[in-house]
C-alpha cells in the first residue's frame, strides 16, 4: 500500500504543483477542497498522468465542526499506508479591504488560522496512531514581521507557524515530521494581479523544492532559500527604520 | 517602482493586471488587461472583462503575430487550465483543457505508445492554441490538420452559455471555432483522438537538393513518406534557388535512448547587427554541407525530429529586440510553383537575413472556415524587423494572393483586409456564424480589427 497525502486546500495552484510532485513519486491523494468539479478534474489529471489513485473529497476550513468526520475519512481512504498532509488553504484579501470590513478580517483569521489549528488538532491523534509520516504546512514570509502591506494576513501566518512548532514537539514522540514553510511570493492567482514581486517562484519549482525540502526532515524553512538572508536583514532592521519602509 | 501601476488594482474586479504582450516574433508591445484563470469557475468569471473591454484567449503565446493580442482590450491566459481530464487507450482519445501542451502530451503519452495526430513546429503551443489556429504538421499530406482529429469541444459562448460542439452537433459552429482564432468563444475542454505509434523513435533520411525544381522532384517522390519537410537557404539565389534539405521519416520499431531534454536558453536579445546576410549565409551554408552528398540515416526521438527548435528556449531573441516577421504562406500546384520561385527570388534579392526557410507539401483542405491548409506547397520564413523590412511583406502578400494562395494567419502580423477577404473564401459563413454566437462582438483581437473581421 502506497502512501497517501491529503492536500487542503487542493484547488489552489501550489497545492496542485505539490499534489503533482507527490503524484509523480507514485504517492496516492486525496484533494480536500471546495470546488468539486475542479477536484474531479485534478483528480483525472493525476490519475491518467501518473496513475495514482486520486480522489477529491469535501473540505471547508470554516466548518469546524465537520472536521472530525472529514479526518476519519481521510484514514478510510488511505487505507493501510501512510497518512501524510499538506496544508496549502488560506486567502490573502488586502489590508484595506481587512480594516474596512471586520467579517473579512475575522474570515481570513478563520480560514488561514482556526481552521488550520482544528484540523490539524483533529489529525494529531490519527498521525500518532500511526507513528510517523508528514505533515507539510505553508507558511509565509510574511508571518516573520508584521509590515503595513499586510500584516493580518501575516498575522494568521506567525500564529500557524507558533502553532506548528508546538504540533511537532507533540507528534514528534510518534516519529511525525512536521516542517512548516515560509513561502515567499509564488506566481499563482494569489498573486497574478499585485504589482511585480520580488523573487517570484514558480509552483512547479516551488513544489519540486517542498517536497525535496520535506524529505530532509520537519523544522521550518524559507522557499525560494533567498527568503531567508532577505528576512533576516528585514527581521534585524530597527523598527524607526522598518516603519519608514514602504513594504 | 512607480507606485501608479498598482494603484487602480483595486479599483479592477479581482483577478485582473495590466501587462504588456508580444506575440512570438516580438515586433510590438501590446498593452492589455489579463486574467489567468486557475480553474473552470474563473473561466466563467474572466468572460466578463472589466469596462466593457473587449478579450481574445491567449495560450501558449506562440503565434508570431497578433493572433492572441488585443490591444487596450482584455485576454484571458489560458495556460493554467492544464489538466488532463480522460483517456482511453483503446481508441486513443483524449480529453483536456485548452492549457495543455503538446509537450505534455510527448512526456506522459510517448511512453504509452501514443503522440499527437498533428503536431506543429514547436511543442510548447496549447492545445486551445492548435484547435484556434488549426495548426499542421509535417504529416499535413496525410493527416490534415489539427482540427481533423478533434471529435469535440466545449465552448464557452461570448454570453457565458457552455456548448458541446462536435462536427455533427453544430456544424457551422465546428468549422467556425477550428482555425477561428478565438473569436467564437473559449475552449474549456476538447476531445482528440491520439495516434498509436510503435517505438519513441523515427527512422528520418536527410538529403541534399540542388534548387527549387529539385525539391518539387523530390516532394513528389517522398509522397508515400509519413512525414516530410524540406529546409532551404533562403539567401541562395540564382542557379541554386531552393537549395536545401530534404527531410523524411517513418516511425521507427526500434526504440532509442532519449534523455530527459534539457533546453539551453538563449541568455539575452542578440544586438541587431549580428544577423546580417553574412552570419546567416554561413549558418545556411553550413546546414547544407553537414548533410553528406550521399544521404544520411538517423533513428531519432519524436522530441527532436517534431520540434528541433525547443532545443532553445527564448530562441526568438535571436532576432534581437526589434524582434521578427514570420511570413507562411501556401500556394496551389501549378501556378504556385512560379509563386514559389517568386516569392524566394523577392527574398533573396532584398537581401534580408533568414535562417532557414521551410518548405512543405499540403494536402487538402482544412476543416475550418479560415483554415490555413490546402494542396499545395508551404513556405516559411522569418524575416527580421527592420525600418523597410514590412515593405517586403507587401509584396510577398501580393504574389501569394495572384497565385491563387493564402497567408496562414498563426504566422501572420500583417496581411491587408483585401488580401485577406481574397484568400479566405469562406469568411462570408464565418462572419454569419460570429453574429449568431456574439453579436456584440465582445471578442476581438488585434488581427481580427486588422483583416476586417
Amino acid at each position: 500500500m502506497s502512501d497517501t497525502w491529503v492536500i487542503l486546500g487542493a484547488s489552489s495552484a501550489v497545492a496542485r504543483a505539490f499534489a503533482r510532485e507527490a503524484a509523480s513519486h507514485g504517492a496516492a491523494l486525496v484533494l480536500a477542497g471546495r470546488d468539486m468539479e475542479d477536484l474531479e478534474h485534478q483528480a483525472a489529471d493525476l490519475a491518467i498522468r501518473y496513475g495514482v489513485p486520486a480522489m477529491p473529497l469535501r473540505f471547508e476550513a470554516r466548518d469546524l465542526a465537520t472536521h472530525a468526520g472529514f479526518v476519519a475519512e481521510c484514514r478510510r481512504r488511505a487505507g493501510d499506508g501512510l497518512l501524510n498532509v499538506f496544508l496549502a488553504f488560506g486567502v490573502m484579501p488586502d489590508q484595506a479591504a481587512a480594516d474596512a470590513d471586520p467579517e473579512v478580517a475575522a474570515g481570513m483569521v478563520e480560514a488561514n488560522f482556526t481552521g488550520a489549528a482544528s484540523v490539524l488538532g483533529a489529525l494529531a491523534p490519527v498521525l500518532e496512531a500511526q507513528r510517523g509520516g508528514t505533515v507539510v504546512a505553508l507558511g509565509s514570509v510574511a508571518g516573520d514581521r508584521g509590515r503595513k502591506r499586510n500584516f493580518l494576513y501575516g498575522a494568521t501566518k506567525a500564529a500557524l507557524l507558533v502553532y506548528l512548532q508546538g504540533y511537532a514537539a507533540r507528534l514528534s514522540g510518534a516519529g511525525v515530521r512536521v516542517l512548516c514553510i515560509k513561502a515567499g511570493p509564488v506566481d499563482t492567482g494569489m498573486t497574478w494581479a499585485l504589482p511585480k514581486l520580488p523573487f517570484m517562484a514558480s509552483p512547479r519549482g516551488f513544489a519540486a523544492a517542498a517536497w525535496q525540502r520535506a524529505g530532509k526532515g520537519g523544522g521550518s524553512a524559507y522557499l525560494p532559500g533567498i527568503w531567508w538572508p532577505v528576512m533576516t536583514i528585514i527581521r534585524l532592521l530597527p523598527t524607526p527604520i522598518f516603519n519608514k519602509l514602504n513594504i | 517602482m512607480p507606485d501608479t501601476l498598482a494603484a487602480p488594482a483595486a479599483t479592477r474586479p479581482t483577478g485582473w493586471k495590466q501587462v504588456s504582450l508580444q506575440g512570438w516574433g516580438r515586433s510590438s508591445l501590446s498593452p492589455c488587461l489579463a486574467a489567468r484563470p486557475e480553474r473552470l469557475r474563473e473561466l466563467h468569471a474572466a468572460l466578463d472583462a472589466p469596462e466593457g473591454r473587449t478579450l481574445i484567449a491567449h495560450g501558449g503565446g506562440r503565434s508570431y503575430g497578433d493572433a492572441a493580442l488585443n490591444t487596450d482590450g482584455a485576454v484571458v491566459v489560458t495556460g493554467r487550465l492544464d489538466r488532463i481530464l480522460g483517456f482511453d487507450p483503446a481508441t486513443g482519445e483524449l480529453v483536456a483543457e485548452p492549457g495543455v501542451t503538446f509537450a505534455d502530451l510527448l512526456e506522459v503519452f510517448l511512453p504509452r505508445g501514443f503522440i499527437a495526430p498533428v503536431s506543429p513546429g514547436t511543442s510548447h503551443v496549447t492545445l486551445g492554441g492548435a484547435l484556434a489556429n488549426d495548426v499542421h504538421g509535417k504529416n499535413h499530406h496525410h493527416a490534415g490538420s489539427f482540427g481533423e482529429h478533434v471529435l469535440w469541444f466545449d465552448l464557452l459562448l461570448p454570453d457565458g452559455r457552455m456548448q458541446r460542439v462536435s462536427p455533427e452537433s453544430d456544424p457551422a459552429l465546428f468549422q467556425a471555432t477550428v482555425g477561428g482564432i478565438g473569436l467564437t468563444g473559449i475552449v474549456a475542454a476538447l476531445c482528440l483522438r491520439l495516434t498509436r505509434v510503435p517505438s519513441n523513435a523515427l527512422a528520418v533520411s536527410r538529403r541534399r537538393v540542388r534548387n527549387l525544381d529539385g525539391f518539387l522532384a523530390a516532394f513528389e517522390a517522398a509522397a508515400g513518406a509519413t512525414w516530410s519537410v524540406g529546409w532551404i537557404d533562403a539567401l541562395a539565389g540564382g542557379a541554386s534557388l531552393g537549395r536545401g534539405v530534404l527531410e523524411t521519416a517513418e516511425p521507427s520499431e526500434a526504440r532509442v535512448e532519449s534523455r530527459p531534454p534539457r533546453a539551453r536558453r538563449f541568455p539575452v536579445d542578440a544586438p541587431g547587427w549580428l544577423l546580417n546576410g553574412l552570419s546567416v549565409r554561413a549558418f545556411n551554408e553550413l546546414y547544407w554541407r553537414r548533410v553528406p552528398a550521399a544521404g544520411q540515416q538517423a533513428t531519432v526521438p519524436y522530441r527532436q525530429f517534431l520540434y528541433p527548435l525547443d532545443a532553445i528556449d527564448g530562441w526568438n531573441r535571436m532576432y534581437g529586440k526589434q524582434g521578427f516577421r514570420q511570413f507562411q504562406c501556401v500556394v496551389p500546384p501549378g501556378p504556385g510553383e512560379a509563386a514559389l520561385r517568386r516569392l524566394l527570388e523577392t527574398v533573396a534579392a532584398g537581401g534580408n537575413a533568414s535562417f532557414l526557410a521551410v518548405l512543405k507539401v499540403m494536402g487538402r483542405d482544412g476543416p475550418g472556415m479560415l483554415s490555413f491548409g490546402m494542396p499545395g506547397y508551404s513556405l516559411a520564413l522569418d524575416i527580421p524587423a527592420r525600418p523597410g523590412s514590412e515593405a517586403i511583406f507587401t509584396q510577398l502578400e501580393r504574389i501569394t494572393r495572384d497565385s491563387g494562395g493564402r497567408i496562414y494567419l498563426a504566422k501572420d502580423s500583417l496581411l491587408s483586409a483585401e488580401g485577406f477577404a481574397a484568400m479566405y473564401p469562406r469568411a462570408g459563413e464565418f462572419r454569419a456564424v460570429r453574429e449568431r454566437v456574439d453579436p456584440q462582438r465582445r471578442l476581438s483581437s488585434d488581427m481580427a480589427r486588422r483583416i476586417g473581421l
